[in-house]
């Protein structure tokens, strides 16, 4: 292992920006000589009074110094690709087997459909926590057709889905600009300043209305919201799979939210009853007494109908910027 | 008995997690306690008592909640094993940012909520960052994105950290976190263990009750703010 302590602070703020943010989350400000000390003797000149009101000793910033190196470092390392995931089956509610072996692939959509309280939650926890006949449906997930390594249920970087929620807020008071920068840096992407625009432009595609990159997030409209969250989850996000809990069909355009997560290559689940989202997916599975019951395919013959229902979907969208426009519906 | 110290700043979530928690214990066959600490009042008893589950309170009053709880602790495990609990929680609210209640070797778990904003968990100390495991909470009603970034600082101030998320209202992520919390070693007694860190000192004459302001009545562990150089 690197022996971290060893290096010049100025180098290494050079060569590892993040060091800035673990020396502000500890209140240690550099002065001018500093930068030229090594991490070592910086962290043994600082006054032990002062670090302890602060909850931290010499000894154990060094520790935390060293362990947080090993984190970024092992969180900059290159994930090997997820290709597919496969689901083995377990037992429902009743102590029924379930009779399936599922394997999803990049790039696919798959909705999960079943009334409230059904499963389809406990299904989506089982393939985040990767469960391996330890959870209450005794299921088993594997990546790529195998056990995946145990790091992946624990590390934040390693996380396999990214979940889009439905009633989904922002609290933090920024701008829409700010807030995605904020975001790319956590997550060490290179050239955060294009990664940035990229999303402002593909959120814009798919919002209703347009929105600028100095809008503050938190007065962006619902459909702003989810389509800049598509986005960046898009684009940002490291996990493969990408959990969607019903896309609302206003103000953002669903066909393209979908086809900007398959050409990000991500796995999309798809917790939804609307027939448009469904027919756009591969499969359906279906989820009953606490198990999956079946899983459809959705055939040539479903996917026709998906013209007849945008065209619905299209006039209802009319008759709502109508009224948006201050118009009447008496002739529609 | 397994002993797990569980805290977090006030409104985190630590009773609705604990509750959930216990649930999936409850379904590996474990039969669990809860020792609440609180400063002044709480009630969060009776919602432990609602479910069944044996549960002592402590009022910490006008001490320093952080020095009840350490010296209560001990006597906290004692009766857990004579109820012949399989595992007992204490659950205690991190009332000040520089409180410090872990324990060597006694796993420790620290809940923090997405809705206290990203330069939260900087401003806590030891409760966190020594913390063997982080439980992150509120997560349905933030952004992925905010999901990220938060457990990113988290990992900043933490990075030996079981960072995991769970959900109090519907339970996600409860019964993974009782699986980590299931590998915890078993103890006989608190005798002659260690806090992770000192807790934060306080021995002035406002501890004993003194009233008045004025540099003549403060004595002992007293501090002063640094105005620079223009004051007087």
């Amino acid at each position: 292992m690197k022996d971290f302590l060893k290096l010049i602070i100025g180098n290494g703020l050079n060569e590892f920006p993040y060091i800035a943010d673990f020396l502000d989350s500890y209140g240690l400000v550099l002065r001018d000589d500093d930068y030229e000390k090594s991490f070592f003797s910086y962290f043994n000149s600082l006054d032990e009074d002062i670090l302890e009101d602060k909850g931290i000793n010499i000894e154990i910033l060094k520790e935390q110094f060293l362990q947080f190196m090993i984190a970024m470092e092992s969180s900059v390392e290159a994930d090997s690709d997820v290709e597919y995931i496969t689901i083995l089956g377990g037992y429902n509610k009743f102590g029924e087997k379930e009779d399936i072996e599922l394997c999803i692939k990049k790039g696919e959509v798959v909705s999960i459909v079943g009334p409230t309280g059904s499963g389809k939650s406990r299904l989506l926890a089982d393939i985040e926590w990767i469960a391996q006949g330890d959870t209450p449906t005794r299921r088993h997930i594997l990546v790529n057709g195998k056990l995946p390594d145990k790091k992946r249920r624990f590390s934040i970087d390693h996380k396999l889905v990214a979940q889009l929620s439905q009633n989904m807020n922002f609290v933090m008071d920024l701008t829409v600009e700010e807030f995605i920068k904020m975001h790319a840096e956590s997550r060490l992407v290179e050239s955060v300043e294009e990664k940035v625009s990229i999303i402002i432009n593909e959120a814009n595609k798919l919002a209703g209305e347009k929105f600028l990159p100095d809008t503050p997030i938190t007065s962006l409209s619902g459909g702003q919201s989810r389509a800049l969250m598509i986005a960046d989850t898009a684009i940002l996000s490291k996990s493969p799979i990408v959990l969607i809990d019903e896309i609302e069909n206003a103000g953002i355009d669903r066909k393209k939210a979908l086809e900007l997560l398959i050409k990000e290559e991500k796995i999309v689940l798809m917790a939804t009853h609307d027939p448009i989202l469904a027919l756009m997916g591969d499969r359906r599975i279906v989820i009953k007494n606490g198990g999956i019951h079946k899983v459809i395919d959705v055939t040539e013959k479903e996917k026709s109908n998906l013209d007849y229902l945008q065209e619905l979907d299209n006039k209802l969208l009319e008759l709502r910027n109508k009224i948006r426009q201050g118009e009447t519906l008496e002739s529609i | 008995m397994k002993f797990i110290t569980i805290s977090g700043p006030p409104s985190s979530g630590k009773t609705s997690v604990i509750l959930k928690v216990i649930e999936s214990f409850k379904q590996k066959g474990y039969k669990s306690g809860v020792v609440k600490f609180d400063c002044l009042v709480t009630d969060d008893d009776k919602l432990y008592e609602a479910k069944g589950i044996p549960v002592k309170k402590g009022l910490s009053g006008g001490l320093c909640p952080d020095h009840f709880f350490v010296s209560n602790v001990e006597a906290c495990v004692e009766w857990g094993i004579d109820l012949n609990l399989d595992i007992l929680i204490s659950e205690s609210a991190g009332l000040c940012n520089r409180c410090s209640p872990h324990i060597k070797g006694i796993t420790a778990v620290c809940v923090i909520d997405n809705l206290s904003g990203v330069n939260t968990p900087k401003k806590i100390g030891p409760m966190l960052k020594f913390a063997d495991i982080v439980v992150i909470t509120k997560g349905d009603i933030v952004s992925q994105a905010e999901r990220e970034v938060f457990a990113s600082r988290v990992k900043i101030v933490n990075p030996k950290a079981t960072i995991i998320n769970v959900n109090g209202i519907t339970g996600q992520g409860a019964f993974e976190l009782a699986t980590l919390l299931e590998d915890t070693e078993g103890i006989d007694t608190l005798k002659g263990k260690q806090l992770r860190f000192s807790m934060p000192a306080a021995l002035c004459s406002y501890c004993l009750g003194e009233t008045r302001i004025g540099e003549s009545y403060q004595m002992g562990n007293v501090r002063k703010m640094d105005f620079g150089g223009d004051k007087g």
